[in-house]
């Protein structure tokens, strides 16, 4: 009934395109007006239910990724044939029009949705698609949707598909919608060099400073891999040019004043979000600091990040938790 | 042909109102509320009114507008009814991320955070809005009924906020603001601005909030050096809903039966309020009291003008250490309480019909245990406020038909 309504609504705006053949990608569904019904319109992936990408369609991976609920993340850039992405130090690599990202979450061992990022002459469009139980098909979901899921922690969440809207909260860089992934900072080496081997990045960018693998934080100092963990999970919004930029609060990688990055920083408008709590961060005293509090809430006005998650990031926790407590006082 | 002034106007704002492919999506109330209107308010061109029907509209999740140029309207602020009683997530009810948006005659209830906030949304219109928290003054509410920040050019007219564990209606880092004609009760805060300069604040009704209109200027914000700003024809009535913020916010250090308070700001007037029965103290002008690491910060008050007010009681119970210790030896507080931080003939200035008391605080960030109060003797307001540019533009006024 749902899907029927929704359907129905977005009759006008929807694209019909036809389904591509043999696992070409479909530019005009990328640059063209409008929003595709259906994932498979694009023809990103040769077989979609397998994740298997079409020709141009690349996956990666990134060092310190975005925690959404414990959900397995499958990445992929197209790039048109013959264009290439532009190397712009540490930051994001300059997709050209008609690129596109594409991400599919994975839960419960099935797909449940894949977001996609376009970009069209106009700027990124930023898309919600939600899989179907059979997982022959996967229908835009412009006003998002709530699905009651288990996590690989076997919790049972009510897993939030965002809205459109809220792709753009967090995807907001003054008034553009950007990637937020693909930064040569977050990407491997390996990965870099092999995409400019193929021809599809100019150069190879000498990266200063890297975010640390995730995988290896057990054997990395506590501030790398929180900073990481606060780049990738918060400082899409958390920056001056963000959806929170009016906190004050800026967790990008490359921020070093303390109080930006709540350092005895006391909260401005986070109302019962303080917790009864002075400050964002109290080094020392993890348990005196707003930000795990608020890491460690699932309660609406209270838990951080607002948007993308059901459940606390344990191991997200744990890490900014070892950040403050080793911070001198 | 001349046209008289009020056709063209009346012309100009029809043309503002309904530009030429505008069109109205009706949104009743019913079944899958959070989708449909979530859709109509993506799929809405610039422009459009989104109409809700009444009745009640039972959400799940927030909502959020970014289209510019959008109408929201319901069938009143007692008709239409977006309940956020069951939202899972989200920080606040509505999110309005565009400009030139119009939000009109509904209510938003029991939203988790806050009310509606809008955020980069220049030329927003509030108007007959109702903000409301049923459950009445609870810490667990939502921090800020009505929430436009970073945002130039703002309207707030005739709503209603009650219950929010911060501010009523709130406004911070903006600028060319009117607030006018609200009710505003059983909040913390009723109505702050905070960071924000060029307000108007008239017309409004502030009663049973822990303190009732508040100008601030915080430090470490993206937006300082808030002021040029307005308090005028207020009535500011028995503030004295004991403080429920949560702690580490700045509200929570508001006294019970706070009426008018300024802290730091640079600019204010407040004149031909009317303020009776707040017990702490009607008007307040204050340093920021905290400690502070910011260089281009000033915790000062400069240039506030206290006008001629009509001042009723109040001052005969301040919730401060050593309050009643003072009402015991001097009797109720006079109107006005300054804790006498700031450079003396520029921080403040008061019409010769208000008595000051000064706590003599002996440096910015002292507890009020180191008072030592005595009557202030400042100069009268020297000259007019310039009003050039205070309040919201004028072009604001032609979405609001009464």
């Amino acid at each position: 009934m749902r899907l029927m309504l929704a359907a129905t609504l977005l009759g006008a705006a929807a694209v019909a395109v036809a389904a591509p053949k043999g696992g070409k990608v479909n530019e005009s569904a990328v640059t063209g007006a409008g929003f595709a019904a259906s994932l498979s319109d694009y023809g990103f992936f040769a077989d979609p239910a397998a994740q298997r990408p079409a020709a141009g369609v690349t996956p990666y991976r990134i060092q310190t990724p975005l925690w959404s609920d414990g959900a397995e993340k499958l990445r992929f850039v197209y790039l048109p044939a013959g264009t290439k992405a532009k190397a712009q130090g540490d930051g994001l690599l300059d997709l050209p029009v008609g690129a596109a990202l594409i991400k599919t979450f994975k839960l419960e061992g099935r797909l449940i949705e894949t977001r996609v990022l376009l970009h069209r002459a106009e700027g990124w469009v930023a898309l919600p698609y939600q899989w179907n139980r059979e997982q022959t098909e996967a229908r835009l979901a412009l006003a998002g949707a709530r699905l009651e899921l288990t996590t690989p922690q076997g919790q049972a969440i009510s897993y939030a598909i965002p809205n459109k809207n809220q792709c753009k909260e967090c995807h907001q860089h003054k008034d553009a919608v950007v990637p937020i992934g693909p930064k040569a900072r977050n990407l491997s080496a390996a990965w870099l060099t092999s995409f400019h081997k193929a021809g599809k990045l100019d150069a190879v960018p000498s990266v200063s400073s890297r975010l640390p693998l995730w995988e290896d934080r057990a054997k990395l100092a506590a501030a790398p891999v929180a900073r990481g963990w606060l780049d990738s999970n918060c400082a899409h919004c958390h920056n001056p040019a963000g959806s929170a930029s009016n906190s004050g609060l800026d967790l990008r990688w490359e921020q070093s004043d303390p109080i930006a990055l709540g350092i005895n920083k006391r909260p401005v408008a986070a109302g019962r979000g303080s917790g009864g709590l002075e400050f964002d961060v109290l080094p020392g005293h993890p348990e005196q600091s707003i930000m795990i509090y608020r890491m460690g809430s699932l309660e609406g006005g209270i838990s951080m990040p607002e948007v993308g998650r059901s459940s606390i990031d344990p191991d997200g926790q744990a890490a900014v938790t070892r950040w403050i407590r080793e911070m001198k006082q | 042909m001349r046209m008289p002034a009020t056709l063209i106007a009346a012309a100009t704002a029809l043309a503002l109102a309904a530009p030429a492919y505008a069109k109205v999506i009706p949104v009743p109330a019913g079944d899958n509320a959070q989708g449909r209107l979530q859709e109509a308010l993506i799929l809405a061109a610039p422009g459009d009114v989104v109409e809700l029907g009444a009745g009640r509209f039972v959400l799940t999740d927030g909502l959020s507008l970014d289209v510019k140029g959008v109408t929201v309207r319901g069938a009143g602020m007692e008709a239409t009814v977006l309940d956020f009683s069951g939202q899972k997530g989200a920080g606040e009810g509505l999110l309005v991320t565009s400009d030139e948006v119009t939000l009109r005659d509904f209510a938003v209830e029991n939203t988790k955070g806050d009310g509606i906030k809008s955020k980069g949304a220049d030329n927003i219109v509030y108007y007959r809005v109702r903000v409301t928290w049923t459950g009445g003054a609870r810490t667990t509410n939502g921090a800020y009924g009505i929430y436009p920040v970073e945002s130039a050019g703002v309207l707030i007219d005739g709503c209603k906020v009650s219950g929010a564990s911060d501010a009523g209606i709130y406004v911070g880092q903006s600028k060319a603001i009117t607030v006018r004609y609200n009710v505003v009760e059983n909040n913390v805060a009723g109505i702050e601005i905070e960071n924000s300069r060029d307000a108007w604040v008239g017309g409004n009704l502030a009663t049973r909030n822990t303190g009732g209109i508040l100008v601030f200027d915080l430090p470490n914000l993206p937006v300082m050096g808030g002021g040029n700003s307005l308090i005028e024809d207020n009535l500011v009535i028995a503030n004295d809903t004991p403080n429920f913020a949560p702690k580490g916010n700045i509200v929570a250090g508001v006294p019970t039966g706070t009426g008018i308070m300024i802290m730091a700001n640079k600019g204010v007037l407040i004149e031909g309020n009317t303020l009776i029965e707040n017990g702490t103290a009607q008007i307040m002008v204050v340093a920021y009291p905290n400690s502070f690491n910011d260089k281009s910060y000033n915790p000062l008050p400069r240039n506030v003008t206290i006008g001629e007010n009509r001042v009723t009681g109040g001052g005969d119970k301040p919730q401060f250490p050593g309050g009643a210790q003072l009402v015991a030896e001097l009797g109720p507080l006079p109107a006005v309480l300054w804790d006498g931080l700031g450079v003396p003939l520029d921080t403040l200035s008061v019409s010769g019909r208000h008595h000051v008391l000064s706590l003599n605080l002996p440096a910015q960030g002292a507890g009020t245990e180191k008072a030592k109060p005595e009557l202030a003797h400042l100069p009268p307001p020297s000259k007019a406020f310039d009003r050039t540019g205070v309040g919201a533009p004028v072009a604001l006024d032609a979405r609001i038909t009464r």
